[in-house]
């Protein structure tokens, strides 16, 4: 049986678990960006901390996925929740430095010209530190969301779910197709979220920013 | 309209700027100038409160403005930057009407006063309403700088260096759009330069900073005539001081080092000076330099018979003038005594240097 046939034949399980990849992945990184945004808003108005900050994440992006699963089963168990934990760790990282970076970058002119025209903080960040970061943090997003989908593949490993479940078994069965009908459409996933964040960045980019 | 009265800003140790006393009256340029550090910069960003002053008063029409709200201060009054600090990603037209839509001023007529400051800032509506920053030149982009500090028509119009950053050309054209609007609007203007061209041209009165002290405030006219500190006069610069021909002493156009000989050379040896020196005529001045007597030429090829010494031949006690006596006494003298050179002598009458028509005509040459 070829790779074509076995998707022919279960059609409903791939996308099943491509769903459920999805889910995992969007949960994570979408929890990432409600918490690393505002922590990398914080820490470019607490430049001090900025370092330890991004530091702390690093430490978190450089433990090897499989280890940080292992890591957090005696707590949490196995199954999706873990799974998310982890996940959302990895996708912290790109988005909390990327948004960091994104606002350092606004010119300090442009802020100064708002303040001095009687911008409050809240206008100066919503209305210009925001909309000029945001094509730097949209790309933070891309990356955490690209790493999500290949760790969500390892997931699998702890119960909770995904495409990485055809590759596992694939692989316990010594089934080629099935290994590389979880590792395909994981591939083009990832590709596809790429392209697809690709066009929300463009979209959400002021018209006076493209250039 | 504002008045600072013993105001002092602190950094730590640092005094940036140092009981500083200076009163600007409504509707006028005041221009504050002076070397990097002096403070004016500083200044200018305490009437908005972007920097709070450490002690002291600065009022607003009277209001202490510690008392107002630094957001509503800074709303009614216009800031213009040197880096012009548009928000690139706004188009011109919401640049422009920030300060109004803060203000929560209803479309209609923001769209409406957008259009009339564009066209204030000689630039069309039509073709520039929807446009963005990165669309423009630079002398564009602090078109629009201006404009948006007019937005909201304060009285009060901030201005860090806004000219500093482009081009001479574009900046003189800059300058005299803006005295044209200022014709037009009469606000009150700060305005912060390092340029003394800039402050000469723009001002109605001039404050000269050093070391967060003014040292003269005064109107352009005032400080060129009469700089009240050395500084002052060194920071207009001799060359602007010698613009005016009141103001051109005999000191500041004499060739200094003139060519000079003793009274008891010979009379040939005169001649081969004049020849290798290239001058047709020798100022004789004794072993202290003291100015004795003047010979030509002219008159040594006539007389050349007559005397073996330079002191038999010369002309005795030519006339002189003093450093400190001005260009236009200078001129009338050389016309009464139908001179081409004056010799220039201090007190003791000991020679400083010589005044001829090619240094004369050298300075006037500048000027006209």
């Amino acid at each position: 049986m070829d790779i074509f046939s076995y998707l022919l034949n279960n059609p409903d399980r791939v996308l099943d678990l491509a769903i459920e990849h999805m889910k995992l992945t969007g949960i994570a990184v979408s929890l990432a960006i409600v918490i690393g945004v505002p922590i990398g808003i914080f820490i470019t108005r607490y430049k001090k901390l900025a370092a330890p900050m991004l530091g702390l994440a690093s430490i978190v992006q450089t433990i090897p996925s499989l280890a940080l699963f292992g890591l957090l089963i005696p707590f949490l168990g196995i199954g999706a929740k873990p799974a998310i934990v982890v996940l959302f760790l990895y996708a912290l990282l790109p988005i909390i430095k990327n948004t960091y970076t994104g606002i350092v970058g606004v010119s300090p002119a442009t802020i100064d010209a708002g303040r001095g025209m009687g911008m409050t903080d809240m206008q100066i960040l919503r209305m210009v530190e925001l909309p000029l970061a945001l094509s730097v943090i949209m790309a933070g997003v891309r990356v955490s969301a690209v790493i999500n989908i290949g760790v969500t593949t390892i997931a699998a490993y702890i119960g909770a779910g995904g495409l990485g479940q055809l590759i596992f078994t694939g692989i316990q069965l010594h089934r080629n197709h099935m290994i590389l009908a979880g590792a395909i459409p994981a591939a083009l996933l990832a590709l596809l979220v790429d392209f697809l964040l690709g066009r929300i960045e463009l979209w959400l980019t002021p018209k006076g920013l493209h250039k | 309209m504002i008045r600072f009265e013993n105001v002092t800003k602190k950094y730590g140790d640092f005094t940036a700027v140092d009981n500083l006393n200076l009163e600007i009256n409504a509707g006028e340029i005041v221009v504050l100038i002076g070397p990097s550090g002096c403070g004016k910069t500083t200044t200018l960003r305490m009437i908005n409160r972007l920097i709070e002053h450490t002690e002291g008063t600065i009022y607003i029409k009277d209001r202490d403005i510690t008392t107002v709200n630094p957001v509503e201060l800074r709303r009614s009054i216009g800031y213009v930057i040197q880096q012009v600090g548009l928000f690139p990603h706004m188009s011109i037209a919401q640049n422009i009407g920030l300060v109004p839509y803060l203000k929560g001023w209803p479309e209609e007529k923001r769209r409406k006063r957008v259009e009339e400051l564009l066209e204030m800032v000689g630039m069309s509506p039509a073709e520039f309403y929807d446009r963005y920053p990165h669309e423009l030149s630079g002398g564009q982009q602090q078109r629009i700088g201006v404009a948006r500090a007019l937005a909201a028509d304060p009285e009060i119009i901030l201005m860090d260096e806004p000219f500093g950053a482009l081009d001479p050309i574009t900046r003189e054209v800059l300058q005299d759009e803006l005295m044209k609007l200022q014709d037009e609007v009469k606000k009150t203007i700060v305005f912060v330069t390092h340029d003394m061209d800039e402050a000469l041209k723009l001002a109605d009165r001039i404050a000269i900073m050093k070391d967060g002290k003014v040292l003269q405030y005064d109107t352009p006219e005032e400080l060129i005539r009469n700089p009240a500190h050395g500084f002052v006069e060194e920071f207009i610069g001799r060359e602007r001081l010698l613009k005016r021909p009141e103001l051109i002493k005999a000191g500041d156009i004499m060739i200094k080092d003139p060519v000079t000989i003793s009274p008891e050379r010979r009379s040939l040896q005169a001649l081969e000076r004049m020849r290798t020196q290239k001058v047709d005529s020798l100022l004789v001045v004794d072993k202290d330099n003291k100015l004795i007597g003047l010979v030509t030429i002219k008159y040594l090829h006539q007389h050349l018979g007559e005397g073996e010494k330079v002191a038999d031949l010369m002309l005795a006690n030519p006339t002189s003038i003093k450093e400190d006596v001005d260009v236009s006494t200078v001129l009338a003298l050389m016309a009464r005594e139908q001179v081409g050179y004056l010799p220039v002598v201090d007190e003791d009458n000991r020679l400083k240097g010589l005044i001829t028509r090619a240094s004369l005509v050298n300075v006037l040459g500048e000027r006209y």
